[in-house]
């Protein structure tokens, strides 16, 4: 059960580009990225694709296909009906090295700028005594596979180019998030997911939970509750006074 | 290290492509929805702040309760009988508290993102460019002050206690009424849209780290995470059924419904 | 063109979880360091790890300890192992764990707030540290996040990031450098640009992982192309038990795009049965002679056991993975598989739908997503897939060296630890424990030199000269000779070997290497993926040779070998290894025995001299 499909497809190298048509056949039980692989093996061998697991896990071959993020190898051709024009783009956030391939050395760098894990300096390795429930959180957070569809999809950094030195995107927010709820992370990263990270240039819109490939639930259980966790911090007029009148030094 | 040649100097940009987006669905059917939502529940809310029908025996409308003006607040009307605002205060007594439920729905985590994405475009929908040169969201004067949703929230849980005790009051005095249905149903959204709120979530125990240590913290976040999954549909729920409450409250005070159980 | 060129103490191949724990150790030891990877940085094959880290930590069965684990991994491994290696994995294994959990880490946690640990096959009590089935990203974040904060930390003493660990993400290193014996360097390109790269480094530690892209079926991605044993081969090391290929049982047999990819070995842990066609629960008459007294011999038992471990033996579904692999084989040949050419596998049946969705949310979400199955309501239907290879560099069991000085292996492309067959879970903590030998190993080599071996121009020149030659034809397209590869070893030299038809398969190899020379790359050097895998074809074509060779070679059946033409085990290939090595064109590959040192007296007293007898001669016994 096999047909032709109409596909679009970017090709150019670095930021220059079109799109280029094809036809190309499909069979039963195929995803977007097998049909970009028989681009490869038939018509066009030099075709730039990234992609290593084909399962979902390693955040690879992530993509723009008619215009939503996805990850190519979980994109099933069966959602598409077979006279549909198939339209699949590089993602839009980062600059494109070839084809679909972007360079995303951008979360590379924002995630060298969040401060590491920080445990107390009397626990030793072995040690370590934590609930179940104290951990859920931040294990939620941790099946993050970085695909970096997150990063992409905000707007904050989608459309406004000059606020990337501002701020580094929903995934690397949830990484603040993930060690601020760690129950043996030290470290104060209030003020810097403020100050450093950009937390309030989002506006909630969710569309980082909504490409997820990994249903992390980022904007309700990740963003939010930090915005919340920084309210506590700078916001609540009971612990400004208090600073206020004891002069506590901020740390 | 030493290294003899620089990083490759590849021009580096994104890709070119001059359409707002690819999609091919009706993104745009959800932003225009919520518009016609939000815009609706304004007008009818700016109409029934100035409607002086605010209160029939035992029903008063949700949009002006409490009740807490001498001059515009009927007897019965008012909480527990008393109105702290003297005579001089002339103008519609829901002016009054409309800023609690007001400022309430307008700094909730979910309104922030229905009406920035169909009032201001920002985005209107994921992967569609938006309309605007700048953005600081909220970083700044005025928007940062969206960070005051708790306190907020405070005063909603004000609210709606009493709006349940408008409710059970008019249970009391007249049980097989059908405003008094509407006000009981109406009050049980309010309250779930009210305890469903992020912030609530936050104080329950969302800032602990260990929620081993304080069980019954942990239970009451558990609950209200689960209410808090439903944010978005219980504000709607809550918003359209205030509405409605008080519009039928309104009719039956102007006597245009009126019938012996109404 | 001119050549980027590079300095470091250690240059680390590969950014698995074997290459990052080699990299932290030897940047923890001082070291400038480089990871060099094909992928994206956190992009590597350890991600697809479900199942858990083997550790005898006794969090959740005291009895557990290192012997215990030593003993499962020595019967896995069907007593070929590398009984050092075995030891030192036993040993350590808790404190690589533990050291995780202190860089971030987080498993999920018994009761009182410990490790919690899982069952699996061939591991006798709950043993591996685990979090739902998503083990394998937990350990290559925590790894990944722990560079970052050594680089942090290098950030504040120094004012640079990189000053002692740099990661070269998407870059292949196609060759490795010699001053005389000594590796001097690696050469490679970058994926991204096509530029050649050189790193001048005294150490290079090889983890590259394993060679399952020569096969068609697979759970190994692109980038398992045998590299590392390529590299190694070509500079002069020595491959042992390259024969030893472990087919995982359960792999997804449909639809066509994701065969191969694996469904984890958890599934059988938390109640998950096979069955074929007529519904029968077909393990229960595949328990070898070996195992009888360890695995339940009743449906009744085995069920019980799920609940009480004590008083239970196991079901058979938890038997080793080649023996499993073997029944599901025999099963489908006798006309007893699935409509798609596999067996059922169910837990459907045997657990609520919510805890299926609690235990196993990513093989759910995988068959969901990938096949449009719903694992909580209908079988899965499962198949051998190539998973792999306990065959690889020949390495000195504390320091991961190798023949050739200032050469290191750990992980999947070392060979020896795991004997004939690898037990699901001592895979991660094998990256943990000999990635850091490894890495320490090279440290110390690094400072035992009296001075860098220097990278000579010829050594250079032929390297480019090699990793430049597909772009300047125009032969044929890589894509065939790839496949027909694939199609042969998969065919030829599979779960199921005979003589003559690994014979056929060498005559096909020997072939191939005419043609790979004439295969050409369209298109330019800017991520030009033609062009990278005529490269890789010239590992995974040697690679090839020495597994057909080696498994000629071999006439017995034992582990992740097994032979029509000699179905039973033999006492006396048990000590003999067979060592590939190659000429330094990689023209021929030539295979020859060698005796395995005797294990020593107290470990082999770990064990009943009943069960000794099983796989030693009388001689050894004696």
């Amino acid at each position: 059960m096999s047909y032709k499909a109409k596909f679009k497809v970017w090709r150019g190298e670095g930021g220059e580009g079109k799109l280029e048509d094809f036809t190309v056949e499909v069979n039963e039980g195929e995803v977007v990225l097998d049909i970009i692989h028989r681009l490869q093996a038939t018509q066009a061998p030099d075709l730039a694709v990234r992609w290593n697991c084909k399962a979902g896990k390693c955040g690879s071959c992530s993509m723009e296909i008619n215009g939503k993020p996805r990850l190519g190898c979980m994109t099933r051709m069966s959602t598409f009906t077979e006279d549909e024009t198939i339209t699949v783009t590089p993602m839009r956030t980062f600059p494109v090295i070839k084809d679909l391939v972007c360079d995303v050395s951008f979360n590379y760098q924002k995630a060298r700028e969040v401060p590491s894990f920080t445990p107390p300096a009397d626990v030793r390795p072995g040690e370590y005594r934590m609930k179940q429930i104290d951990v859920e959180r931040s294990q939620e957070f941790r099946k993050c596979i970085e695909c970096f569809m997150c990063n992409n999809v905000c707007h904050v950094i989608r459309d406004h180019e000059e606020n990337k030195p501002a701020f580094s995107g929903p995934r690397f927010l949830m990484r603040i998030a993930e060690l601020d709820m760690h129950p043996y992370d030290v470290a104060d990263r209030k003020e810097s997911a403020q100050k450093d990270h950009g937390l309030g240039y989002c506006n909630i819109t969710k569309c980082c939970t909504e490409v997820c490939p990994e249903h992390i639930k980022i904007t309700d259980n990740a963003l939010i509750p930090m915005k919340e966790r920084v309210v506590d911090r700078k916001y609540d007029p009971l612990v400004w006074l208090g600073s206020k009148i004891f002069r506590r030094p901020s740390s | 290290m030493t290294q003899t040649t620089p990083e490759p100097q590849v021009r580096r940009q994104r890709a070119q492509v001059k359409v707002r987006t690819f999609r091919t669905d009706r993104w745009w059917l959800a932003p225009l929805l919520t518009f016609l939502g939000l815009a609706s529940f304004l007008v009818y809310g700016v109409w029934a702040v100035f409607d002086p029908s605010i209160y029939i025996e035992p029903y008063i409308a949700p949009f002006s309760s409490p009740c807490l003006a001498e001059a515009t607040c009927p007897e019965g009307a008012r909480l527990f009988g008393w109105a702290p605002i003297g005579d001089w205060y002339t103008l519609p007594a829901g002016l009054l508290i409309l800023g609690l439920p007001g400022g309430f729905r307008l700094t909730c985590y979910y309104y922030r993102k229905s009406y920035y994405r169909s009032f201001w475009l920002s985005p209107p929908a994921c992967a569609v460019q938006e309309p605007h040169g700048k953005y600081t969201g909220e970083t700044r004067f005025p928007l940062i002050i969206q960070n005051i949703h708790r306190y907020f929230f405070y005063g909603a849980i004000v609210i709606g206690a009493v709006l349940t005790y408008d409710a059970i009051l008019a249970l009391i005095h007249k049980p097989l009424g059908v405003g008094t249905w509407i006000l009981l149903i109406n009050a049980a959204l309010i309250v779930a849209y009210t305890l469903s709120c992020h912030s609530c979530r936050h104080i329950t125990a969302g800032r602990l780290n260990h929620f081993s240590r304080h069980p019954v913290r942990y239970r009451a976040w558990t609950f209200i995470s689960k209410l808090n999954a439903k944010h978005q549909p219980l504000a709607w729920a809550s918003m359209f059924s205030v509405m409605g409450a008080d519009f039928y409250v309104r009719l039956v005070a102007k006597g245009i419904i009126n019938f012996p159980y109404a | 063109m001119e050549i980027e060129r590079h300095e470091y103490d250690v240059v680390v191949i590969g950014a698995g979880g074997a290459g990052l724990r080699a990299a932290i150790e030897a940047r923890q030891q001082g070291k400038r360091t480089a990871i060099v990877c094909k992928s994206l940085f956190g992009k590597a094959h350890t991600v697809m790890a479900e199942g858990g880290a083997a550790a005898a930590m006794g969090n959740v069965n005291s009895d557990d300890n290192w012997m215990v684990h030593f003993r499962d991994t020595m019967r896995g491994g069907k007593f070929l192992n590398n009984w050092r290696m075995a030891e030192l994995h036993a040993k350590e294994a808790p404190d690589r764990v533990w050291e995780l959990e202190a860089w971030g880490a987080l498993f999920d946690r018994t009761k009182d707030g410990k490790i919690s640990q899982r069952n699996f096959g061939g591991h006798e009590y709950p043993r591996l540290a685990h979090v739902g089935d998503r083990t394998g990203l937990e350990l290559i974040r925590t790894l990944q996040q722990r560079v970052v904060a050594l680089q942090q930390e290098d950030y504040e003493t120094h004012g640079d990031y990189e000053a002692y660990i740099k990661v070269f993400a998407e870059c292949t290193v196609t060759r490795l450098l010699k001053d005389g014996d000594a590796i001097s360097g690696a050469f490679g390109y970058w994926r991204e640009t096509g530029n050649l790269v050189l790193f001048d480094a005294p150490a290079v530690v090889l983890a590259t992982g394993g060679i399952g892209k020569s096969y068609v079926v697979t759970s190994n991605s692109w980038e398992y192309t045998g590299d590392g044993h390529a590299l190694a081969l070509l500079a002069g090391a020595k491959l042992i038990n390259m024969e030893f290929i472990q087919f995982h049982p359960t792999g997804m047999v449909w639809p066509p795009s994701v065969r191969g990819i694996l469904v984890t070995e958890s599934v059988r842990g938390d109640g998950g049965v096979l069955r074929n066609s007529l519904g029968e629960r077909f393990m229960f008459n595949y328990i070898p002679e070996v195992f009888k007294d360890k695995y339940a011999t009743t449906e009744e038992e085995g069920d019980r056991w799920y609940t009480d471990q004590a008083n239970n033996r196991r079901p058979p579904e938890l038997l080793p993975r080649d023996e499993v692999a073997r029944a599901i084989n025999s099963e489908v040949k006798a006309g007893r598989g699935s409509p798609q050419g596999g067996v059922f596998l169910d837990v459907s049946t045997r657990l609520p739908a919510a805890e299926i969705i609690k235990r196993l949310p990513s093989m759910h979400h995988q068959f969901k997503e990938l096949a449009d199955v719903d694992i909580t309501t209908e079988p899965m239907q499962v198949g051998p897939t190539c998973h792999y290879i306990m065959g690889g560099v020949e390495v000195d069991a504390d320091t991961g060296a190798a023949a050739v000085p200032g050469l290191f292996a750990a992980g999947e492309v070392s060979g020896g630890m795991h004997g004939s067959n690898r037990l699901g879970g001592n895979s991660l903590s094998d990256l943990l424990v000999f990635g850091r030998r490894a890495g320490a190993g090279a440290s110390a080599y690094v400072d035992s030199l009296p001075s860098r071996p220097a990278v000579s121009q010829e050594s250079v020149d032929s390297a480019r000269a090699e990793a430049l030659a597909p772009l300047e034809r125009s032969g044929e397209n890589p894509y065939e000779v790839h496949a027909e590869l694939q199609r042969t070893m998969n065919d030829l030299v599979g779960i199921i070997r005979k003589a003559s038809e690994i014979s056929e398969a060498l005559e096909v190899v020997e072939k191939l290497k005419e043609r790979v020379h004439l295969v050409g790359a369209a298109g330019g050097r800017i991520y030009n993926p033609g062009w990278h895998l005529a490269l890789d074809l010239r590992n995974m074509l040697l690679v090839s040779e020495c597994v057909a060779k080696a498994a000629l070679l071999r006439e017995e059946s034992r582990g992740g070998h097994t032979r029509d033409d000699f179905p039973g085990m033999n006492p006396e290939w048990r000590r003999k290894l067979l060592v590939c090595s190659a000429t330094e064109d990689g023209s021929a590959v030539t295979v020859e025995e060698k005796i395995q040192p005797g294990m020593r007296e107290d470990l082999l007293a770990l064990f009943e001299v009943s069960e000794l007898k099983k796989y030693l001669t009388d001689e050894e016994l004696s």
